[in-house]
């Protein structure tokens, strides 16, 4: 069991290797590139910025009702909602909904090309198919990721906002001082950070899993599964440390 | 030329090929017979890289196949062609990206002379005009003839087909053969062609290697193949019944 893991991870780094060795033809991967960019970006959008809108807006609400009756002021729930969004809550909620939309996609995109002898034709072309498959995804998903999290904690701080203004939790002018209050830019760098690292966690591990799928659909289905799962362990793993690094 | 030597493969426990030596020679047409299972998709897998023999040699000209790093695999790559025995082409591009593919990605030829270079292919394969249309919504026959198309489109050297025409009508059968002996004479390629069907045997059997139970049976051309005592060829030949009779039919009138 061990001795496989280390087998397997020996089998990543290589593949992640050849993943970044020269490109035959840059603009053909630069066509690529684009075409994941608009997939992962344009096709996640809307469920993002859904998620982001109720994880805010379900935050102020707590807040507020934890605020009630108490002595401390009311812009707090800004305040709060702010910076839980884009330490944690943004980056990781959107890292774990991805792995889920577009890992799993990845992994079965390069599995069935696997299956259906596409990698071993584009091969004996004389294709780095390592390169070729898995490079543009990577690139694209380490632009556009970063900023999904980004529209994601902007979209919770207005779902924080459209959860407790109209309800007379908070003022407008409280609200908004309380996003203003005590803004600290490092804890953008850290969500940055975050997605980044998320953003290659689900990348390389889902583009894995899909280019050593053995035969079988039904084996093609585990791998998928297997992308989302590991991704998602990963992840969690890595907000863990990236907390102790940035705050200890 | 293509030489290999002392060529064994083996999955986990079973030995597919035990230790086989020939040679596919330059502009010839060499093909690779045997029974269903024989192994000669592996064959043909592990001339191209796709496989690693457990032990033995391949040997493209002077140089050990075996033996080469990745980069320089791919550089001879550049000059290898092959139609898979389920043509393999991108499901997701059209007829056309599929055979402009290695253009795209290893030339720097303009839209027009690609798209020249492409409609030359698909006349050469009889079906012009057929651009725009998906993997999908052509005929597995129309297929494998894409599949040649594609890889013949950057001239190679060495060209591998795995069964070009199973499950194909004897006529499309025969026009296949035809087009890949033709490329092969005309180009002076090194063919290398998987087949159990017979008519190719008969018709396109410049070199003949006959594979069975992991090793060569047999060697020849199309012309020495009615005449080999060899008992293994003669099996696989006149295989059913009714071949049987005939064969002993002809050769009682001869007599
Ligand atoms: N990846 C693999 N893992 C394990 N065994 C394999 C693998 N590929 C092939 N084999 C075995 O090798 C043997 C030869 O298979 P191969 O596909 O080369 O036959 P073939 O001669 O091409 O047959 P056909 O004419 O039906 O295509 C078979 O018994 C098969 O079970
Ligand atoms: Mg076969």
């Amino acid at each position: 069991m061990n001795f496989n893991f280390l087998h397997s991870f020996g089998k990543y780094l290589l593949l992640l290797k050849t993943a970044f060795s020269r490109p035959e033809k840059v603009s053909m991967y630069w066509k690529e590139t684009v075409r994941q960019m608009h997939d992962i970006g344009i096709g996640s959008l809307v469920i993002v910025c859904i998620i982001a809108l109720f994880i805010g807006a379900v935050t102020a609400i707590q807040f507020a009702f934890q605020l009630q009756d108490s002595f401390v002021p009311k812009f707090y729930i800004g305040y709060i909602v702010r910076d839980i969004t884009i330490i944690e809550l943004a980056p990781t909620i959107t890292c774990l909904v991805l792995a889920g939309k577009v890992g799993s996609n990845m992994a079965a995109e390069i599995g069935g090309m696997r299956q259906k002898e596409h990698i071993d034709a584009m091969e004996i072309m004389g294709v780095n198919t390592a390169a070729f498959l898995i490079m543009p995804k990577m690139i694209a998903s380490l632009i556009v990721i970063p900023l999904l999290v980004c529209a994601a904690s902007i979209v919770s701080i207005v779902g924080g906002y459209i959860a407790s203004v109209p309800q007379g939790w908070v003022t407008d002018a409280e609200y908004v001082q309380g996003v203003r209050y005590y803004f600290e830019p490092y804890y953008v760098s850290m969500m940055f950070a975050k997605a980044i690292t998320f953003a290659f966690i689900i990348t390389s591990v889902s583009c894995f899993q899909g280019y050593y799928v053995k035969r079988g659909s039904i084996e093609l289905g585990v791998a998928s599964t297997q992308a989302v799962v590991y991704s998602d362990i990963l992840i969690l793993l890595g907000d863990y440390f990236i907390a102790l690094l940035f705050t200890v | 030329m293509i030489r290999i030597e002392g060529i064994k493969k083996s999955f986990d426990e079973t030995e597919v090929l035990k230790g086989l030596s020939t040679e596919f020679e330059k502009g010839k047409t060499n093909l690779i017979i045997g029974r269903s299972g024989a192994g000669k998709t592996v064959l043909l897998k592990l001339l191209v890289g796709l496989l690693k023999p457990t032990s033995g040699s391949i040997w493209y000209g002077d140089t050990d196949f075996t033996k080469m790093d990745s980069r320089e695999v791919r550089t001879l790559r550049m000059d290898v062609g092959m139609l898979f025995q389920g043509s393999a082409l991108f499901d997701s591009m059209t007829t056309e990206e599929n055979i402009r593919f290695p253009l795209d990605m290893f030339t720097n030829k303009t839209k027009k002379e690609k798209l020249d270079q492409v409609n030359y292919c698909l006349e050469r394969v009889e079906l012009d005009g057929a651009n725009d249309k998906y993997p999908s919504e052509i005929s597995g026959g129309m297929q494998k003839r894409v599949g040649i198309a594609r890889a013949i489109v950057l001239d190679p050297k060495y060209l591998f087909c795995d069964e070009p025409n199973s499950g194909l009508d004897p006529k499309t059968a025969l026009l296949i053969d035809e087009l890949i002996q033709k490329l092969t004479y005309e180009k002076e390629i090194t063919t290398v062609i998987n087949t159990h069907d017979m008519n190719s045997v008969m018709g396109i059997g410049d070199n003949i290697a006959l594979l069975h139970e992991g090793r060569l049976a047999w060697r020849g051309n199309k012309s020495e193949v009615l005449d080999s005592d060899n008992e293994t060829l003669q099996n696989f030949i006149f295989a059913s019944p009714f071949l049987q009779r005939l064969r002993d039919a002809a050769l009682g009138k001869k007599q």
